[in-house]
């Protein structure tokens, strides 16, 4: 039975991106007859978060329909995009089954708040009804990015949401020099390095087994295994589709675009560079996991970048003092833990990460904006400093999102983080490595994220509070707050450890989607921890979130002392975390140059001088060759035919040579 | 009669428009205007009648038309699969561009009207004839009509451009005619069919040179790097509606003709250089891309996008396998469209502020949104983001590609990236950043007339990019065809390497 309905849930914020757009072409006419006409742009905001809001309750009623056990997925018509040839046809359809539905209802709801959000955040904007038309396609296409059927419905929205980052991104293009225009340029084309790997990685899937569907992708993955059969090009297909999640999902070496990306207004930042967009190569590899698992040494490297990148990203956040760069760095950092997830073959894990992650980080940023929002566009932390008693509902709701975020013991971070841990731990051999650096990873949370806590909302005011008047932000934006606080808080319910001897919801709920990855990683003996080691590895972990938590915030909490300490006896370790360890740099003064001076290079030497330059030394042959021929143009009849029969000649005497 | 009527109702126009008794330049404009728009209706329904799945040709005209000694040349025009979607963009783009060329051709209209309308008969002609004479007649016909354009309506340096363009184009139709003579008389032939059977039964040695004569001189036209460079100055030096049909139908007759006289003519012969133009169409992309790159010219940027898209074309239609033809064919529409529309929009900003140089402007978003919105819109027509009409081109270029190299697709794939590398430093010059020149602030916005002729070409964009089965379903047949003919050209190649024995000659 086909649910066509399914189309309505990327298709209603669809429709309010059009509907938004053409409100903002109203607006500016009306305003070309009066500057300050307010035109229809404040439609805007109610429509398109009320239609993404649609989007989450029709989610909803998919979700509901396939609890049961009978019925795990709903699948829509097919749309019958491409004809490859006469008869291959690559076909698009919307599938709700139990992983869509888990993403789908974190896109739309977390989507929701963060929409009634910026109806307050972005009030008065020029933008305002444009931003709601690029805020509504960027949910529309994450939505057919999640939903489709196929690979290649799944790179529509895969680059269709790197669009809407772009034009997000930049979208205040004439601030700051037309600093957000550039930092917007760069995530779209280091996006498009990875969607290249992607592009190659899909062709060679297609060449092996004939399908860009996912259901007959996954099928014949595990025939493969079944049959025993070699997997070297499926592996490398695995790894060129991870090349592909590296650029959306920002790890090593494609991640310097997000940092960057904080240049958009902060609802994108939320919204698109923390809860949804970024997560879209774990979906991608949590959607393959059959693929993946046939290739565990592709897993291996999945989870080294993952824990590389998630330890140069958390180390750098340690010194940010841009607050939505501390946050930024820490998205990195965060994604890099759900690879190295996805890396031990801890797909469940992942996805618990990706949920909690979205509800605590969409809530920081949240937070952040308002912060911002209060102080009058300030973001650097060195500049603001006891703002709890300004803002209290910012403070609390921050709170949360802090706690859940370093991994305190019972917040919903605690165990999504310890989860991912605890599967890499129980791997053993080098992966005792890889979990060391998890581990280290997570004390670098708890510190940046209270010194976080402290430069911004502890210690003496740091502005002049008599000019700048800071404030708390209007209800429509202090709601969202508490509802994702909320959610920070209590999400660990989803997936409880086993050793608290209740159900891990997440992890049955996940189970028609996962079994199959795991039947081939890890056949009948998955690893499995013992509970008195499971016992141990929470309670460290606990130990570790704490004592880094108190460390970060007792260190900072009374003014910048310890900053301007470590600036100036850090030395050469100050300076490469203050550079991100020197990748952007590298790319700017190595690549980047490198590319430029190619081209002109190119355009200049090869092309004008070389290609150009002999054939206008051609030219000027011919003319000279012409000039000296003029005499044979003496204007004799008789000597016009001599040539002519000679070139018939030469022509005939060609096509002879030629055998004709 | 259809086919004729599509051919000969331009130049029946275009010598009305030379008579007409009137010193208005609106009555000249409204007769090419109504010519060209009866022609597109005419093409929309040879389009609309087309048998995609049939590989014959379609709506067949033959009559005798004289004898070559024993040969007999015919005026045989026909419609199939590799040729129907030429025909339908040439048929629906010309009324755009006349359209738009009343708002930047100031001088001597009739004159520039009669030479559109004339070389509108020679591209149809060029995409519909069935016979080598008289697609030579049609070449010819339709060179004419832009070498006065480009003359007389250029830039600044258009005499230099003109010549440029004349002596390529005439090197490259002096090859094609020795070509031409030599398969003619070769075979017996006029006809393409006559001559594609006989040249099946001929060893390679010998439609090996046929085919490179062809496909030089088809080279040129496309361009293929190194016969780029008349491309960036022709390019730069039109006035826009030279540079859209240009981009938009003049250069298609170049991957067309390699697709008609090279591969489909000679299948032996282009498998044996498929390796060639699979690099050179993987350089081309790049090799364009980096040109682009370097460019602060934004109409010869533009040009020089064209050289790596038309790389994507070449390149797809030489992995020789369906999904590389298929892709190929489209995308030569999906170029035309793409790019017609940057010349189109940026030709609108070049007549209110007559500079090319990308550093005369930015923040243009703040000061002109509607020709931003578009200007956006036809950029990502052209960097081939999905749902847009390049992508599924792209797609199925590189997907071919891969399946017959999959080097070679590796390669070109990296063009994906630097295509949105200049393109988007184009819109940043543009359209982003501050407004740095007071004069930009005070420039009109994309006027109705304006918006009249973009806005349905950006429809049709998104609507291939959303349903291409409409347009790629009319290639089916003809393109199943030609791959059974290629494998059977590969099969006889093969057994001819297994044998090596001495053919009779």
């Amino acid at each position: 039975m086909e649910s066509n309905w399914l189309w309505l849930i990327p298709g209603l914020p669809f429709m309010g991106s059009v509907i938004c757009g053409a409100l903002h072409f109203l607006t500016l006419r009306a305003r070309e007859r009066n500057p300050e006409a307010k035109g229809p742009a404040a439609l805007a905001g109610p429509i398109a978060a009320g239609l993404v809001g649609l989007a989450f309750v029709l989610t909803t009623v998919a979700f509901s329909a396939i609890r049961g056990e009978d019925r795990t997925l709903l699948q829509s018509a097919p749309w019958n995009w491409i004809p490859v040839d006469g008869h291959t046809v690559a076909g698009v359809a919307m599938v709700v089954d139990r992983l869509s539905a888990a993403m789908g209802l974190v896109v739309t709801g977390v989507g929701f708040l963060i929409h009634v959000y910026a109806t307050g955040y972005m009030h008065g904007d020029r933008g305002y009804a444009k931003f709601f038309a690029y805020l509504n396609l960027f949910v529309a296409m994450m939505l057919v990015l999640i939903l489709s059927s196929s690979i290649v419905g799944t790179f529509v929205g895969w680059e269709g949401v790197g669009l809407c980052s772009y034009l997000l991104i930049g979208f205040w293009y004439d601030k700051q020099d037309g600093w957000p225009a550039e930092a917007g340029q760069k995530a779209f084309i280091m996006n498009r390095i990875g969607d290249a790997s992607f592009l190659l990685g899909m062709f060679l899937l297609f060449k092996n087994f004939g399908a860009f569907d996912y259901a007959s992708i996954n099928a014949a993955a595990e025939a493969t295994h079944a049959a025993g059969a070699s997997t070297g090009q499926l592996a490398l297909a695995a790894a060129l589709l991870f090349g592909g999640a590296c650029g959306k999902s920002a790890q090593l070496p494609l991640f310097t675009w997000l940092p960057d990306a904080m240049a958009g207004p902060t609802p994108v930042s939320a919204l698109i560079h923390a809860a949804t967009m970024v997560t879209s190569g774990i979906y991608l590899i949590i959607r393959l996991n059959p693929l993946y698992a046939l290739a565990p040494q592709v897993m291996y490297g999945v989870a080294v970048v993952g824990a590389l990148t998630a330890f140069i990203a958390g180390s750098s956040a340690l010194v940010q003092r841009d607050l939505k760069g501390v946050l930024a760095y820490s998205t990195v950092s965060q994604l890099g833990y759900m690879f190295l997830a996805l890396g031990s073959g801890a797909w469940v894990a992942a996805l618990f990460h990706v949920i909690t992650h979205a509800f605590f980080k969409a809530l920081l940023f949240l937070g952040a904006g308002s912060v911002i929002h209060g102080m009058h566009e300030e973001q650097d932390m060195h500049k603001m400093g006891g703002l709890r008693r300004y803002m209290p509902r910012t403070f609390i709701t921050f709170l949360a999102g802090a706690g859940a975020l370093s991994g305190l013991p019972l917040l919903s971070g605690f165990f999504s983080k310890d989860e991912i841990l605890g599967h890499t731990f129980a791997l053993g051999g080098t992966w005792y490595l890889l979990w060391l650096v998890g581990v280290g990873t997570a004390a670098l949370t708890a510190y940046y994220t209270w010194r976080m806590v402290a430069l911004t909302f502890f210690g003496p005011e740091r502005f002049d509070a008599k000019a700048l008047h800071p404030h708390e932000s209007p209800a429509v934006m202090t709601l969202p707050l508490v509802v994702l606080a909320l959610l920070a808080v209590a999400g660990g319910l989803l997936g409880l450890p086993h050793i608290f001897h209740v159900p891990h919801l997440l992890h049955h709920w996940l189970e028609p989607v996962t079994h199959a990855g795991d039947a081939i990683r890890f056949g009948e003996h998955a690893p499995h921890l013992a509970a008195g080691t499971e016992w141990m590895l929470l309670g460290f972990g606990a130990l570790i979130a704490l004592y880094f938590a108190d460390r970060g915030f007792h260190a900072h909490k009374s003014g910048l002392a310890a900053d301007e300490a470590f600036q100036a006896r850090g030395g050469a370790l100050a300076r490469t975390l203050n550079n991100a360890w020197g990748i952007d740099r590298f790319y700017t003064r190595g690549v980047v140059a490198t590319v430029k001076l190619a081209a002109v290079f190119i355009a200049v030497v090869i092309d004008q001088l070389g290609i150009d330059g002999a054939v206008n030394a051609l030219g000027r042959g011919a003319r000279r060759t012409g000039e000296s021929l003029r005499r044979f143009a003496d204007g004799s009849i008789a000597g016009y035919g001599l040539w002519m029969g000679a070139g018939a000649a030469v022509l005939v005497l060609v096509l002879t040579w030629m055998g004709v | 009669m259809l086919l004729s009527l599509l051919t000969f109702l331009p130049l029946v126009g275009a010598l009305l428009v030379a008579v007409l008794p009137t010193r208005g330049n609106a009555a000249l404009r409204a007769v090419t205007l109504g010519v060209t728009l009866v022609v597109a209706a005419l093409g929309v329904w040879v389009f609309l009648g087309f048998e995609g799945a049939s590989a014959e040709a379609q709506y067949v005209e033959s009559h005798a038309w004289f004898t070559l000694g024993n040969i007999q040349v015919t005026y045989r025009l026909g419609v199939d699969g590799l040729s129907i979607l030429l025909v339908a963009l040439t048929a629906v783009l010309m009324p755009f561009v006349a359209a738009a060329s009343s708002g930047h051709i100031h001088t001597r209209q009739r004159e520039f009207l009669v030479w559109l309308l004339v070389m509108e008969t020679g591209m149809m002609g060029v995409f519909l004839a069935l016979d080598v004479m008289l697609f030579y007649f049609f070449w010819e016909v339709s060179l004419v009509p832009l070498y006065f354009i480009l003359g007389i309506w250029g830039a600044e340096k258009r005499i230099y451009a003109t010549l440029k363009f004349f002596l390529y184009t005439l090197s490259g139709s002096l090859l094609m005619l020795v070509a031409i003579i030599a398969a003619v008389y070769g075979s017996g032939h006029s006809d393409i069919a006559g001559i594609t059977d006989w040249a099946a039964s001929q060893p390679l040695a010998r439609t090996g040179w046929l085919f490179a004569g062809f496909a030089i001189a088809f080279a040129i036209k496309v361009p293929l790097i190194p016969f780029h460079t008349w491309l960036a100055d022709a390019h730069t030096q039109a006035p826009t509606a030279g540079s859209v049909i240009l981009a938009g139908v003049l250069l298609k007759m170049g991957t067309y003709g390699l697709l008609r006289f090279g591969i489909a003519m000679f299948p032996a012969a282009a498998i044996s250089a498929a390796p060639l133009f699979l690099a050179l169409g993987a350089v081309g992309i790049l090799y364009g891309a980096f040109l682009a790159m370097a460019q602060t010219d934004v109409k010869r940027l533009i040009a020089c996008s064209s050289v790596s898209h038309l790389g994507f074309v070449v390149m797809g239609m030489f992995a020789l396998t369906a999904a590389g033809l298929r892709g190929g064919v489209l995308q030569m529409i999906n170029h035309g469209l793409s790019t017609g529309l940057l010349f189109l929009l940026f030709g609108a900003i070049y007549e209110r502020r007559h500079s090319r140089d990308i550093a005369q402007f930015g923040g243009l978003a703040a000061c002109v949104p509607i020709f931003a919105f578009f200007w956006t819109f036809s950029m990502l027509a052209s960097v081939g983001l999905p749902g847009l009409n390049g992508f599924v081109g792209e797609w199925l270029i590189l997907l071919g590609t891969f399946q017959a190299s999959p080097l070679i697709a590796a390669l070109a794939v990296t063009g994906v990236i630097f295509g949105a590398v200049y393109l988007l430093k184009a819109t940043r010059g543009l359209l982003f950043g501050p407004v740095i020149h007071e004069e930009n602030r005070s420039m009109p916005d994309l006027r109705l007339a304006e918006i009249a002729v973009v806005a349905p070409l950006c429809l049709a964009c998104l609507w291939i990019g959303v349903a291409p089965g409409g347009l790629l379903n009319k290639t089916t047949g003809s393109v199943e065809a030609l791959v059974q003919r290629l494998d059977a050209a590969r099969g006889t190649l093969q057994s001819a390497m297994l044998d090596d024995v001495e053919r009779p000659r």
